[in-house]
């Protein structure tokens, strides 16, 4: 018996031991700078003293009372959420498509769908940022040549301009996890259907979708948290003064360098992220649940 | 009268061919199980007929109706699928229930329907649950329930037991035959199983690398195997190399020491095939010894050194006394139970 116990303690510290590099270094660039941060959120700050180690509640008190940092917040949600519902409408059917595709064409549509990631997300924006400029910008030039619209659209710095650039960045990972979610069908599970004489959209809509919306879901869970979170989309299209949560912080960490204010604004969006993303995964989850079990 | 009729259907896949020159009339109410080994190009058929593949030749008609330009969605074929292939988010109510949902059925006859249709595979009380709940044994049934319920002209089933371990799977062969019989209902079976398909069906379509090697009754496919890759598939068979010898006026054939009359229009050299069951041992006939002798409960089986050969034969234990390992001893058969074929020539 007491052999089994020192055995038992000897394994857990040798687990301990074992997992101590790991958790050390999460604790050094994780833990540490978080509540470093959360911490820097309840300081003081000002023109001319600078920091104050002090706690008190004026950056959480600023954020709320100010209706700017409402809109902000707001906006940084709404493009965040339209981003990801374009990628799903995007996405869904380019990834259907590319998981029908056969031998060479496959490959080569998933590496033009996959080959933006090996893009650096700056010079993918300042091309949206070609092609949306000014009057004369492509975009425009050819929504005008198609008769769809009379007079230019203004896409740089606004928000139609971001939720385009940031639809395009956050593609890929829609279309790798819905690709993935398809991948797991039973492909005569597709067949069973049309035998049983259903339509080709019926089989879609009524046996693929509902298969693979645990897919679309985790992919919308991607894209949203990466959308909400993105700094150089939104800096780049919607400049100095169309501002979200990162580009706003940024702004106050490295030009007013009101730290504790960044620091509270960062916190923030960063509890927003956690409890929406947690939230929606636990539903997800219960809805799902009969099925993968 | 055929009912279903496959006209010289072929099948290639780029440069390989799948399945050839399949010709095959089926009577409406009749059991047909495609039998051969993997590869043969047996799934292949059944998708053919199924439409989830285009034949790259030939006609296949139901009721004189061609049936290749008919999408797979207005033949009313029932499919069983070797994976089942059942809706992973639906009940096993909800799934028996889509065909009859794609027919537009009336709710209240939908739902007597489907309680009828799992009540007659045994699944009366399992409307709710979901597939990935149920065991194999289940979900097969549930996607027989679900073939079923539309009541189609044509019950196409592909290796649907196949997944199941041995005992599962007696128990629904008995139970499949018994829902088929009942119903009445047209059936093809894939099988890779020469047992199941004996016990199953009306007649058995042998193939072999995509062709056809005999079409007929379990006992006409068993008794009178038209190839050596018929006398093969179909259980074990002893092949001995014999001759024809015409002495005194009078052909006989011989294997060894054993001897019989020749049939007519036999001569030369010809392979003689002898199920190991038709096998007795006497004082007469091909001399052999008994290398070992094994027991099967309801049967003996014996491996036997012979001048022509290994053979096996099998004896029922009926409580006769059995030769021993080791013992010296004659085969004999009668000449009604063998067949025969010219030898190939050798290299
Ligand atoms: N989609 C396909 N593409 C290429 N070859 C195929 C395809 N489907 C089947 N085959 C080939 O056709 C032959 C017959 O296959 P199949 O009908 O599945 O055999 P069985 O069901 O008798 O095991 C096999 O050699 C297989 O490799
Ligand atoms: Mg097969």
């Amino acid at each position: 018996m007491s052999t089994t116990a020192t055995a038992d303690t000897s394994d857990a510290r040798a687990g301990l031991s074992l997992a101590l590099p790991a958790l050390m270094l999460f604790i050094g660039v994780v833990v540490i700078p978080l509540a470093m941060t959360v911490m820097l959120s309840f300081h003081d700050w000002g023109q001319y003293k600078g920091i104050e180690p002090v706690f008190i509640l004026k950056n959480w008190m600023e954020i709320i009372d100010d209706p700017y940092y409402l809109e902000m917040f707001w906006r940084t949600f709404r493009v965040a959420v339209l981003a990801t519902l374009i990628t799903a409408v995007f996405g869904v059917p380019e990834a259907y498509i590319l998981n029908r595709m056969q031998g060479p064409w496959k490959g080569l549509f998933l590496l033009v769908i996959i080959g933006p990631l090996l893009i650096s997300v700056v010079a993918r924006t300042l091309g949206w940022a070609l092609l949306f400029g000014g009057n004369n910008g492509l975009a425009n030039k050819l929504l005008m040549t198609l008769g769809l619209v009379d007079s230019p659209v203004r896409f740089m710095f606004t928000e139609t301009g971001m939720i385009i650039a940031l639809a395009h960045a956050m593609m890929p990972f829609m279309v790798l996890a819905v690709w993935t979610a398809l991948q797991r069908l039973d492909p005569q599970v597709e067949n069973a259907a049309l035998s049983l004489g259903a339509g080709s959209l019926t089989v879609v809509r009524r046996i693929v979708l509902p298969q693979i919306m645990p897919g679309v879901l985790s992919g919308a869970i991607i894209v949203f948290s990466l959308s909400a979170s993105a700094f150089a989309t939104p800096a780049i299209i919607g400049g100095r003064r169309l501002k979200v949560a990162a580009t706003l912080a940024y702004d106050e960490f490295l030009n007013t360098l009101n730290w504790p204010l960044g620091a509270a604004v960062a916190v923030l969006l960063l509890i927003a992220l956690v409890l929406i993303v947690v939230g929606s995964n636990a539903l997800i989850e219960r809805r799902y649940q009969e099925m993968f079990r | 009268m055929s009912f279903l009729e496959l006209d010289r259907v072929g099948k290639s896949f780029g440069p390989n061919v799948a399945v050839e020159e399949f010709s095959l009339t089926v009577t409406k109410g009749e059991f047909i199980s495609f039998l051969g080994p993997s590869g043969c190009g047996k799934t292949t058929t059944l998708q053919m007929i199924a439409g989830f593949l285009d034949p790259s030749h030939g006609a296949i008609r139901l009721e004189g109706k061609d049936l290749v330009a008919t999408p797979p969605a207005k033949r009313g074929l029932g499919i069983v699928f070797q994976s089942y292939a059942l809706f992973p988010h639906m009940t096993a109510a909800e799934n028996v229930a889509f065909g009859l949902e794609m027919r537009n059925v009336a709710r209240s006859e939908r739902e007597e329907r489907v309680r009828a249709a799992l009540t007659l595979v045994g699944l009366a009380g399992y409307e709710d649950r979901h597939p990935r709940r149920m065991s194999g044994g289940q979900q097969q049934r549930v996607a027989l329930a679900r073939a079923l319920v539309i009541r189609p002209s044509v019950l196409l089933l592909d290796e649907p037991l196949s997944n199941l371990d041995a005992r599962l799977r007696e128990g629904m062969q008995i139970e499949l035959r018994q829902i088929q019989r009942n119903l009445g209902t047209t059936t093809i079976l894939v099988t890779h199983d020469q047992i199941e398909a004996m016990s199953l069906s009306d007649r058995i379509v042998v193939m072999s690398k995509g062709r056809i090697e005999q079409i007929g009754t379990p006992q006409e496919v068993y008794e009178q195997p038209a190839s050596a890759f018929v006398a093969q598939f179909l259980g074990k068979t002893n092949e001995f190399a014999a001759h024809v010898e015409r002495a005194a006026g009078q052909a006989r054939l011989l294997a060894g020491s054993w001897s019989a009359p020749a049939p007519a229009g036999v001569s030369g050299a010809v392979t003689l095939s002898v199920r190991p069951e038709r096998i007795s041992f006497g004082d007469t006939g091909l001399a052999g010894r008994i290398t070992s002798r094994i027991f099967q409960g309801n049967h003996w089986l014996f491996q036997c050194d012979t001048e022509c050969g290994p053979a096996i034969v099998i004896r029922q234990n009926d409580g006769q006394p059995q030769p021993e390992q080791g013992a010296a001893v004659h085969l004999n058969w009668q000449a009604a139970d063998m067949s025969l074929r010219a030898a190939r020539v050798a290299a």
